[in-house]
């Protein structure tokens, strides 16, 4: 791949040529298993080829092999960072095909816990970004955030990651009243104080500054055709957010702004996600007010199963519980598209069925794929160093990346 | 129907769908507007025009997603479908070509850069070549991998299995050995889906299809 430089412009009589390196697969600011061959002029980056799919499991295969609800944890094991947030498109897709009613209880605890794990996924992020550029305080500080939602998570579903807590029709289980006024205390006190601590820290850094701004410009023509969504094609000045546009569950009830980048470049996509932690604050406090009570998932016995007590009691119960736990129901037969806004994107799901109770196809269109995809475009002409910069406001994810 | 899921609100479709299928003209194969969404098949060899068509005259300005289907029993068995977006206007519409092993099908990179690893994944998947793709090679399986693994008729745990060789000090590959038969339930409701011979049973369907062919 290398060619020659024919003179040095130096001394005239060396001949410097382009040499190629591996980044990754193992490497600490890779985020995970990512493989990017690099052509590299001295410490200028000439050319990238990423190469993906070491985290490749063939989860769409697999989901063809299951029924509805069996294939609902893959989802979780797709995005790892924000579980919730995947098992929001096929829920949704699920509902489409069906048209089914959720309780507007399971709506608003939905759209809560999509906000929680959006605040998760960024505290991640913004906590891997800085150390990927050498600070290492914020990110601790971060984590002790992100630790305060998965117990949330934990307490909602009973597991911390995988929580497999949306389902077809509203949510698993209920929400005990003292997690919600947790949670609202939480956003009074603990949130604000640490995220804030921390963002004092990086925002003005000069070295901060010095390692993300005017990285990797990205104009907004560029943003469209390569495929960007969420806080890439917002960094970029397009304000795109599906959560407003097309929005889903109880979103059109919310009041909050999305905030766009002016110069679409790493800091501004750093900073369009530390502003969307403020607005999913925003977002989760209207929630926990306006939330009624009632009912957490659809009352409609061929798509939800019954509650335990139930069951017990009623002979229909436990038809439709056998029923629902063996055969799993039914989807008319059809094809949908649908996307939500995740926290690092659109996030889709193609879901084909042909009517049975096993989906015909279920295609998810990860976020990652597309921004990795640029990586070349965005990485030429800056030097090696930029690339672990460019790569931590890409936001990639293998899990979900590679599926 | 009435809309009562909950699922992303997108501006209505009033009148587009007879609009595009107006404008793409004799490029239509089908067309169809069912649960909430557009649908075209267009002619696999105008694709590029098509994808031109909609994205400059009607504000489909993004190319969100390309995914395959395998359908074995059609005589062109795939499925490849565009999941486009537009911005200004606030619509998703989907266009779909046909294709068999050894159709190729045009490829869009000359439209969006981004149709390029969206391509090599469905390449990769089920074996649909794109003719003037820059460069296509598998994007999500090993290095070296033979088949194409969401085909339909590929085996779900595939053909081929890798372990580390204490011996040969590296990672070798064997065909795939399964301690147990890959369970696969079969949990269609008997007066749905399944069709159960009763034994001793097994002829009086040949016995009803004689006398219905007489």
């Amino acid at each position: 791949m290398s060619f020659q430089i024919e003179q040095s412009p130096t001394t005239g009589d060396e001949v410097i040529t382009n040499y190629t390196i591996n980044f990754g697969p193992q490497h600490p600011a890779a985020h995970g298993v990512l493989r990017m061959v690099m052509e590299l002029d001295g410490e200028i980056i000439e050319r990238i080829d990423p190469h993906i799919g070491l985290l490749h499991r063939g989860t769409e295969k697999l989901i063809e092999h299951k029924t509805y609800l069996q294939a609902l944890p893959y989802f979780d094991r797709l995005d790892y960072c924000s579980p919730l947030a995947m098992e929001y498109s096929y829920v949704l897709a699920i509902e489409k095909l069906l048209n089914i009613e959720v309780p507007l209880r399971a709506q608003y605890l939905r759209v809560l816990f999509a906000e929680l794990t959006r605040i998760c996924n960024h505290m991640l992020n913004i906590g891997a970004h800085v150390m990927d550029v050498g600070a290492m305080t914020p990110n601790l500080w971060l984590f002790e955030i992100r630790e305060d939602c998965l117990n949330f998570f934990e307490r909602a579903s009973g597991a911390r990651m995988h929580s497999a807590w949306f389902r077809p029709g509203g949510v698993h289980q209920d929400v005990p009243l003292k997690l919600l006024t947790d949670i609202g205390d939480w956003l009074d006190s603990r949130l604000p104080e640490l995220f804030d601590d921390a963002m004092s820290l990086v925002i003005d850094n000069r070295i901060f500054k010095q390692r993300n701004v005017d990285i990797a410009v990205v104009s907004k023509d560029d943003a469209i055709a390569w495929g960007f969504s969420g806080p890439m094609i917002r960094g970029a000045g397009v304000p795109w957010d599906i959560r407003k546009s097309q929005p889903y569950d109880v979103y059109d009830r919310m009041d909050f702004e999305v905030p766009v980048g002016t110069n679409s470049d790493c800091y501004d996509r750093m900073m369009v996600r530390v502003e969307e932690v403020r607005q999913s604050a925003r977002i989760i406090k209207q929630c926990l007010a306006e939330m009624p009570d009632g009912p957490v998932s659809s009352e409609d016995r061929k798509v939800v199963p019954p509650k335990r007590g139930e069951m017990k009691q009623s002979m229909e119960a436990l038809i439709h519980h056998f029923k629902l736990y063996t055969e799993g129901f039914h989807v008319p037969a059809g094809e949908v598209y649908v996307a939500t806004e995740s926290p690092k994107g659109e996030f889709g799901v193609y879901l084909v069925s042909d009517g049975s109770n096993k989906p015909y196809r279920c295609k998810i269109r990860p976020t990652a794929f597309s921004h990795l995809q640029a990586m070349d475009m965005m990485c030429k002409g800056h030097m090696l160093p930029d690339a672990t910069a460019i790569l931590g406001a890409i936001d990639a994810v293998f899990g979900e990346c590679d599926r | 129907m009435a809309v009562v899921h909950s699922a992303p609100k997108i501006s209505p479709f009033d009148g587009e769908h007879d609009a595009l299928v107006a404008a793409l003209g004799d490029m239509v194969i089908a067309s169809k507007e069912a649960h909430g969404e557009i649908v075209i098949t267009v002619q696999r060899d105008r694709i590029e025009d098509a994808l031109r068509l909609l994205r400059d005259d009607h504000a489909y300005q993004q190319l969100v997603e390309i995914a395959g289907v395998d359908y074995p029993q059609r005589a062109e068995r795939f499925e490849v479908v565009y999941m486009l977006l537009s911005l200004t206007r606030n619509l998703r519409i989907m266009i779909k070509v046909n294709a068999a092993e050894n159709t190729p099908v045009q490829s869009v990179t000359t439209l969006w850069p981004v149709a390029d690893w969206l391509e090599r994944e469905v390449f990769d998947m089920y074996g649909v070549i794109f003719a003037g793709h820059p460069d296509l090679r598998r994007i999500l399986t090993d290095y070296g991998f033979e088949g194409h693994p969401f085909r339909k008729d590929f085996p779900l745990t595939g053909h081929v299995e890798l372990r580390y060789s204490e011996e040969d000090k590296r990672v070798v590959y064997e065909p795939v050995k399964l301690a147990q038969d890959l369970r696969q339930f079969d949990f269609m409701s008997p007066w749905e889906g399944a069709e159960y011979v009763l034994p001793g049973d097994e002829k009086a369907d040949e016995a009803n299809a004689g006398e219905g062919g007489e």
